[in-house]
């Protein structure tokens, strides 16, 4: 914390201020936490979604406490419950649209601060906690939203529960019992529906929760930036407010825009038809298929399709796509690069975005029949997703010779507008003396 | 006190030692124990499982040939009596042609290998990862799941695609000619 210097500091001015200020100063960690916190000067767009994502748990949060109000978790009547919803409750329809549509855009936004953190390299020492509580929103995003998807009891609510809930029956022996006492019966049913329905409301906390300690540890470090290079000097950070504020601002406006799309044009455009059918233990779904942000690791779970050693197709599966998203927390400790941000690293940079591209077509692998070329394509992407982790990362961080790193972020970003024609940079002595530390 | 100050720093573990460990373990049984019914409550419930208590089946509506679906634990569960063709298809079948070779004769036995007359008593969960496969009449194929495609032949063996193992055979037994107990092999 010694590094960053605070641009000004809160000093209350009233009476009451002052009073509360001596007792529990909560309005000094606002302003502290908020207004007078020193950001990088240079952070881009990429660094908008952390904003963004808060903004989208208050609005899943707030829309999911009000549906509550209105669903009923039993297995008969829950399915009536989302139409009295739809039909009948007054502004039901967007609520419950609101919250349906809002989880994808939490994933949406989730997966592209992900990548942004990947790219620039913002968990290397001293962010791994960052990262790793950060990670644990992931999973706890999941959790919640795979709950949330069984709410409305239709046929992918039911047969996508019983097909993950059917991974635990990979395990010998302890897998059987498990499954039955989360699904509190031998198949789902109406106490898989309550059980879920009162996590689902549960785990929001939770990951508010989480966020509040992501928030805190990534105030211990501060920001990275696209240039990976840590804070130096003044120059090199800006007041949160207005700086951060107004960026963060802008894109959470264009992002919701796109989002008020989709709930008010085309609110099913992501959702599977087969779920406005009521649940059915008789009859399965001709293609049960996870929601898009599933579909990737969907696709690992299916690509084992053969035993390794006493591990049979089928745990060899779930071991994979349970792996997937384990390999996320020791990334800190797999990138033996020295160099932070990619845009010094050439080599990591093609890795990355192949990472990429590769990601997206796992998850339309996903969606495709588990048959013929696509099993032997999910093989190989499956493949380069692990590869990129436990090989790429260890071993380019060794062999590769990244470029020419600047010596502070005022440096680079002089150097970038000299660049594009933009005035005439002027070192100042402070930052280049500060910078030899 | 006196005593535990002149024994020898860092050396045998003192009585106040011994009262440190036993009550940190003494805590730890009370939050297992505490901890247990607040686990225990989400196995399945007393209602769930009455509701698990074999069921009675009367089989005299089914023509040979015919197939029904009965439901024993919520799970959905293939009652179908065989023709004497689709019988011979599936014991026309070598180890070569499945995952999980097991003579057809046997799954169609009930308890102690006792003659069914050709009934077929099977899971209706497809051991993949769960859908209820469609009855095919296509011997010697019997069922086929339109989830990721395994193919099951009459008596239920897997044939080909994803699933690993065939159907499983519920607990059943005869309680005469045309009354079926499936959930339990005793009468």
């Amino acid at each position: 914390m010694s590094k960053l210097e605070h641009h000004g500091t809160y000093t209350p001015t009233t009476g009451v201020g002052k009073w509360i200020d001596a007792r529990m100063p909560l309005p000094r960690l606002m302003y502290d936490s908020f207004v007078a916190y020193p950001v990088p000067r240079n952070l881009n767009y990429a660094y908008t979604f952390g904003g963004i994502l808060s903004i989208f748990l208050v609005i899943q949060i707030l829309t999911g406490v009000v549906l509550a109000m209105h669903y009923v978790p039993d297995a008969t009547k829950a399915f009536d419950s989302v139409e009295h919803i739809m039909r009948d409750v007054n502004s039901g329809w967007l609520m419950r649209y609101m919250h349906q549509n809002g989880a994808h855009f939490f994933f949406l936004a989730v997966y592209l601060h992900i990548f942004r953190g990947l790219y620039y390299g913002s968990y290397k020492a001293p962010r791994e906690l960052l990262w790793i509580l950060g990670c644990i929103i992931y999973l706890l995003m999941m959790a919640t939203a795979f709950m949330g998807y069984v709410l409305p009891w239709g046929q992918m609510s039911f047969w996508g529960a019983t097909v993950i809930t059917g991974f635990f029956t990979a395990f010998p022996v302890i897998g059987v019992p498990i499954q039955e006492l989360l699904l509190g019966g031998f198949a789902v049913g109406d106490p898989t529906l309550n059980r879920f329905f009162s996590l689902h409301y549960l785990l929001p906390f939770m990951i508010a929760g989480v966020v509040i300690l992501h928030v805190w540890a990534l105030h211990v470090t501060g920001q990275t930036n696209p240039t990976g290079i840590e804070v130096k000097s003044k120059t090199d950070t800006v007041p949160f407010t207005p700086y951060a504020t107004i960026k963060d601002a802008f894109a959470l406006i264009v992002f919701l825009a796109v989002y008020a799309y989709f709930v008010f044009y085309m609110p099913n455009f992501l959702g599977h038809a087969d779920n406005y059918i009521p649940a059915d233990p008789m009859v399965t779904p001709a293609h049960i298929v996870p929601e898009w942000y599933f579909l990737p690791f969907y696709a690992i779970l299916r690509a084992i399709t053969f035993d390794i050693g006493p591990i049979s197709a089928k745990l060899g599966g779930v071991i994979a796509m349970f792996g997937s998203i384990a390999v996320l927390f020791i990334v800190p400790w797999l990138d033996t690069s020295k160099v932070r941000s990619a845009v010094y690293r050439p080599w990591f940079k093609l890795f990355f975005w192949v990472f990429v591209i590769n990601s997206v077509f796992l998850g339309w692998l996903g969606s495709q029949p588990a048959e013929g070329v696509y099993v032997a394509l999910a093989q190989l992407s499956t493949a380069i997703y692990f590869g990129f982790f436990l090989v790429v990362m260890p071993v380019l961080g060794l062999v590769e010779k990244p470029r020419r790193v600047p010596n502070s972020i005022t440096e680079a970003v002089l150097e970038r507008s000299a660049g594009s024609g933009g005035g005439s940079p002027q070192l100042g002595d402070a930052t280049a003396s500060a910078d030899k530390s | 006190m006196t005593d535990a100050t002149q024994e020898p720093e860092g050396e045998l573990p003192t009585r106040r030692d011994f009262i440190y460990v036993a009550t940190g373990m003494m805590g730890a049984v009370g939050a297992a124990a505490v901890a247990w019914p607040f686990i225990d409550q989400m196995r399945p419930d007393a209602a769930v499982r009455a509701a698990g208590l074999p069921i009675e089946v009367d089989l005299s509506a089914i023509e040979p040939g015919g197939t029904i679906v009965v439901t024993w634990r919520s799970k959905p569960y293939f009652i179908r009596q065989l023709l004497d063709d689709e019988i011979a298809a599936a014991d026309t079948l070598g180890e070569g042609d499945m995952k999980e070779y097991v003579p057809a004769a046997e799954r169609i036995a009930g308890p102690d290998g006792a003659d069914t007359n050709n009934w077929v008593i099977v899971s209706a969960t497809c051991t993949h990862l769960g859908c209820v496969p469609n009855t095919v009449d296509n011997a010697p194929e019997g069922w086929f799941c339109p989830c990721h495609g395994s193919v099951f032949d009459m008596v239920g063996r897997i044939l080909r695609g994803p699933a690993a193992t065939n159907l499983p055979l519920p607990p059943y037994v005869f309680a005469d000619e045309s009354t079926l107990i499936v959930g339990s092999d005793q009468v």
